[in-house]
């Protein structure tokens, strides 16, 4: 029996598919059986930032209601064996979903998968209660805005009445400068305001815009440091002890130094 | 006069009169008695200047519809005004719902956005109010933690309610009618460990060694 995890946020925009996508692809990397499923009926994206756009025959609304079997509608990734993706409907809305359809396709994957990924649409009406219904655990994603932070923190309240455990948190798109010259958030400051557990800290990388577009996944390439992070992600969430990656611009005291002497 | 013991027996004090009303003879005897007082025997004491009368029904309990009975005899003399009805005695159920409101909680839990925290009574809160998230109460609010949030005390107008916090960083406060946002009279943000009060109609927010001055009768409350 696998492990569901929904990855959700509150707010729009903070990366929710890109960190489904990429711990998704990152657990299949450590040899894990990985479905991905895209909740966000009407608005689906999970299956572009994969590259699995052109493979979609049946979805997520065929399989709830019945007009085509859970394994037709599963999609096998081009580049892992062991990746599938349930994709949603882009012509329905989330209420052509009820959470039971939903937990009862979580159970009949959980049988066949080590973990299922729910990417959560934003907003918490009946698609937030659709991606959480079948969900064993929660990822919380945040950025270091003020807004993606108090939304969060609403999420974190819903999450608490619901059967999910206590949520882990994973910080997107940081931005060591911003951090430094005090004008971001840092990572202290949403610890101490949401108070649950850190899973990963993942800087802003324009790398990650660039693999999106591609359709790869950014743990596919040894570049980035947001790939790092990502991997890192998946590493913890398999139960790894990974110590967090340090901010940029700390190491990049001696780069400076370069750069100033002319060295780069 | 009456050479039997009186039913209502009139005493005088500083504020006024203090009725006396035999709690052993039945209602009915005790109306003609005070209707025969008012009307008849003790003139001379009952017209001039207003006085207020203080009634002491002793252990007797008398119903609205009685009380009002007695209030329309004595309310006959324009110049008495009724100030008081006393009584030793209240219904079981008054009682009970006396005893059910505890009048405090303990509460442990992390108020995040959207939550609302509310109890008939004082609130300790030994946890963190987050922004976006709220703790109402009719008495006092204390937040033993990071009150980032809004907290209102006194809900039902007690102005004499405070609101305390380890570290004092709220967007909002409210008491009894006052609402104060921070960043503007009294807020520095840095968290301190303060709480706020109402002094003439004002919030005020201060040190939390000053508590015990300024509402000295907070600390006498059971817990």
């Amino acid at each position: 029996m696998g492990i569901a995890i929904v990855v959700t946020s509150g707010k729009g925009g903070v990366g929710k598919t890109t960190t489904s996508a990429n711990i998704g692809t990152a657990l299949a990397l450590n040899g894990q059986k990985v479905c991905m499923i895209d909740t966000d009926i009407g608005l689906r994206n999970l299956d572009v930032v994969m590259g699995l756009e052109n493979r979609i025959i049946y979805d997520l609304v065929d399989v709830a209601e019945g007009s085509c079997r859970l394994q037709q509608a599963l999609i096998k990734d081009k580049r892992f064996e062991t990746l599938a993706l349930l994709p949603a409907a882009q012509t329905k809305d989330k209420l052509a979903v009820t959470p039971e359809q939903m937990e009862e396709i979580v159970t009949q994957l959980k049988r066949e998968y080590d973990y299922v990924i729910i990417d959560c649409p934003a907003g918490i009406e009946q698609g937030f209660r659709n991606a959480v219904a079948g969900a064993d655990q929660a990822i919380v994603v945040t950025t270091p805005e003020k807004a993606a932070v108090r939304d969060a923190d609403r999420i974190i309240g819903l999450l608490e009445k619901e059967d999910v455990g206590m949520p882990k948190l994973v910080i997107n798109r940081v931005r060591s400068h911003m951090v430094q010259n005090g004008d971001m958030l840092d990572v202290e400051d949403i610890l101490d305001l949401l108070a649950i557990d850190l899973l990963g800290v993942v800087p802003d990388d324009d790398h990650i815009i660039k693999s999106a577009n591609a359709g790869e996944p950014a743990v596919m390439s040894h570049e980035s440091r947001a790939s790092l992070a990502y991997r890192n992600i998946a590493r913890r969430l398999l139960g790894e002890t990974v110590p967090l990656l340090p901010l940029q611009e700390k190491k990049g005291v001696l780069q400076k130094f370069r750069r100033m002497f002319g060295f780069k | 006069m009456n050479t039997t013991k009186s039913k209502v027996v009139i005493k005088g004090t500083k504020d006024g009169l203090v009725f006396f009303m035999d709690d052993t003879c039945s209602f009915q005897e005790l109306i003609e008695d005070l209707r025969e007082k008012i009307e008849h025997s003790h003139q001379q004491i009952l017209s001039g200047p207003l006085i207020r009368i203080s009634i002491k029904l002793g252990k007797r309990y008398c119903s609205p519809e009685q009380q009002e009975e007695l209030t329309q005899i004595i309310r006959q003399k324009g110049n008495l005004v009724i100030h008081m009805i006393d009584s030793d005695v209240i219904l079981k159920e008054e009682a009970d719902k006396q005893n059910e409101t505890p009048g405090f909680i303990i509460q442990t839990n992390t108020v995040r956005s959207g939550q609302v925290l509310e109890f008939d009574g004082d609130i300790l809160l030994l946890g963190d109010v987050n922004p976006g998230g709220t703790v109402k109460s009719t008495g006092s609010v204390y937040v033993l933690g990071n009150l980032r949030g809004a907290a209102q005390a006194g809900l039902n107008g007690n102005r004499n309610a405070v609101i305390a916090s380890a570290s004092m960083r709220p967007t909002q406060l409210r008491i009894a009618d006052v609402i104060s946002r921070s960043g503007e009279e009294w807020s520095d943000q840095n968290g301190a460990t303060e709480f706020a009060y109402l002094e003439n109609d004002q919030m005020v927010v201060a040190k939390m060694n000053l508590l015990h001055r300024l509402r000295p009768d907070l600390g006498e409350k059971k817990a």
